[in-house]
């Protein structure tokens, strides 16, 4: 079978989730193609891994459709050509790193050397070590490797650098980097924003089942730098950069400090003075509205 | 042209020598279902091995008794425990991402404990003709195995149910439960006739008593006409197998819907 580039390579369209009366994902719509890295970037309970395991076939729609690599998800032939990083999976301890890399190995149809998934993976000193002795961040490296066994078209990992150090985190991101150069399509969660910055060429933001932003990281990083200044004065202030509310002010900054300055420079009274991260959707409430309320 | 799926053979290959490594690798396995057998067949079977009893020998009666219970806990153990520790763990979620077919992760698990079960067996015959002078004919060998191996399937099946109804660490203390209460009353540790009378009452409804028979015919000792002892256990099996379908659906429905 010739590489099929035509397909994209993830297409979800119109895909809803719920768990029982829990809305997990509404009415999503997504078209990845070939080649893209994407991350999925996203609070806990945002819809994050519930979307992930709908394009592997671990979970099926509610509604709507999903294609993967032109393909059911669920069917075999597709998940021979995509590998997985999943969050919550275990492995039998009692296997060696080279046995398990061998038995996942044998699932695919053309999978790589176990030799080049050793030293990908950084596993090539623990080989014959059993997964029961592996620290935590040599089991992630490993579940790496058996994401890369059958050489996938699409690579997906679900947070895969939970619980990692600093270095760990770093020669993980290189390698995925690295897959990402080779022309592979990569999908990647994640709840920093850096991460998405350093691997992605396009972040989605999930946040309650919705997508608020889709964008190339420097737009998201963009909106999510921003603070939320906010106070209240009795003497009208008649100035756009506010959002009015009564006698509250409210206002998305990258600089809060300068915009304070200002104000006090001014001599302008404020009272109940708060300023506060913006949360992830207030900062994608503008790049989503297409309103770029911008300050300072 | 390359394959677009991965050929079956070198799957089930690789999955059937991982169960068999799961196997080798469990101490605790391999005392209960190899040493056991062998220590208790040490006990009871040599002194008076050979003793008439039932049409045969003591020693020839107890190698067929602890040859049926070796069978019955490593199908039990090796099916229940593995599916409930994988379920458990997670590794069930990654398997499933993966291009595993369902056929060859079974046909593994049931490859490899056939092969425990027979090589149990065969070293509970050795000890017995080297330490007990207990000759079995090699043709009455290939019968007994040929009829623990097949007539475990009801316990394959109740070890599935298990593996997938249980928790991992209820799952061994449950399969633990089924099996000594089972080998007990079924005379596969102490015969029958030396068994309580309430015992032997209820003994001939349990499947591990009409195994047990499959045993003791396959070394010529009294026991029920084999083909009766055939079709209890085949009821046992559809039985076992309909609850085990029944609790794959519902974690089907559970983890995978």
């Amino acid at each position: 079978m010739s590489a099929r580039m035509d397909e994209d390579a993830v297409v979800f369209r119109g895909v809803s989730k719920n768990y029982g009366t829990l809305v997990a994902l509404d009415a999503i719509d997504l078209r990845i193609p070939r080649g893209q890295s994407v991350a999925v970037l996203g609070p806990n309970g945002a819809g994050k891994t519930t979307a992930i395991s709908l394009l592997l076939g671990l979970r099926s729609a509610s509604a709507g459709s999903i294609s993967v690599l032109g393909g059911n998800p669920r069917e075999q032939a597709v998940r021979a050509r995509v590998g997985a990083m999943l969050q919550s999976s275990g492995l039998p301890e009692y296997l060696r790193v080279d046995e398990a890399i061998a038995l996942f190995r044998s699932y695919y149809p053309a999978p790589l050397p176990i030799d080049e998934l050793l030293s990908l993976a950084g596993l090539t000193e623990k080989a014959r070590m059993r997964v029961a002795r592996l620290s935590g961040g040599q089991v992630q490296r490993l579940y790496f490797a058996l994401a890369l066994c059958g050489n996938p078209e699409l690579l997906v990992l679900d947070e895969p650098t939970v619980g990692r150090d600093v270095e760990a985190r770093r020669s993980l991101l290189a390698t995925i980097s690295e897959i990402a150069k080779r022309g592979r399509t990569v999908l990647m969660s994640t709840h920093y924003l850096d991460e998405a910055d350093a691997i992605a060429d396009r972040v989605v933001v999930i946040d309650r089942g919705h997508i608020i932003a889709d964008g190339t990281p420097s737009e998201v990083k963009g909106a999510v730098g921003r603070k939320r200044v906010s106070f209240t004065s009795r003497v009208a202030l008649d100035d756009e950069r506010f959002v009015r509310n009564g006698e509250r002010y409210e206002a998305l900054t990258e600089s809060p400090e300068s915009l304070l300055r200002e104000l006090f420079a001014r001599n302008v009274e404020i009272e109940e003075l708060t300023v506060t991260g913006a949360t992830l959707e207030e900062a994608f409430v503008a790049l989503t509205a297409g309103e770029h309320r911008h300050v300072a | 042209m390359s394959l677009e799926i991965a050929p079956f053979a070198p799957m089930l290959r690789a999955q059937t020598k991982i169960e068999f490594i799961r196997l080798l690798r469990n101490p605790w396995f391999s005392i209960a279902t190899v040493v056991f057998p062998i220590m208790f067949y040490a006990f009871f079977g040599l002194a008076q091995a050979r003793m008439p009893y039932m049409n045969a020998t003591v020693g020839l009666y107890l190698l067929a008794s602890f040859s049926a219970y070796a069978v019955m806990s490593i199908s039990l153990f090796s099916f229940g425990a593995s599916v409930a520790a994988e379920r458990g763990n997670g590794a069930t979620r990654l398997m499933r991402a993966a291009p595993l077919r369902p056929l060859a992760y079974f046909a593994g698990k049931f490859i490899a404990s056939m092969a425990f079960g027979g090589i149990a067996v065969l070293l509970l015959v050795l000890f017995a003709r080297v330490a007990g002078g207990v000759a079995l004919p090699a043709p009455a060998l290939v019968l007994l195995l040929a009829r623990l191996l097949l007539g475990s399937l009801p316990f394959v099946a109740l070890g599935f149910a298990v593996g997938y109804l249980a928790g991992l660490n209820a799952a061994v203390a449950i399969l633990n439960l089924i099996t000594l209460p089972l080998a007990f009353a079924s005379g596969l540790f102490v015969p029958l006739d030396q068994l309580p009378p309430f015992v032997q009452s209820i003994a001939p409804y349990l499947p591990s008593y009409h195994f047990g028979q499959l045993a003791w015919g396959a070394v010529g000792a009294t026991s029920e006409p084999w083909q009766r002892a055939a079709l209890w256990l085949l009821g046992y099996c559809a039985l076992f197998t309909w609850v085990a379908v029944r609790a794959y659906y519902r974690e089907e429905r559970k983890e995978f819907a």
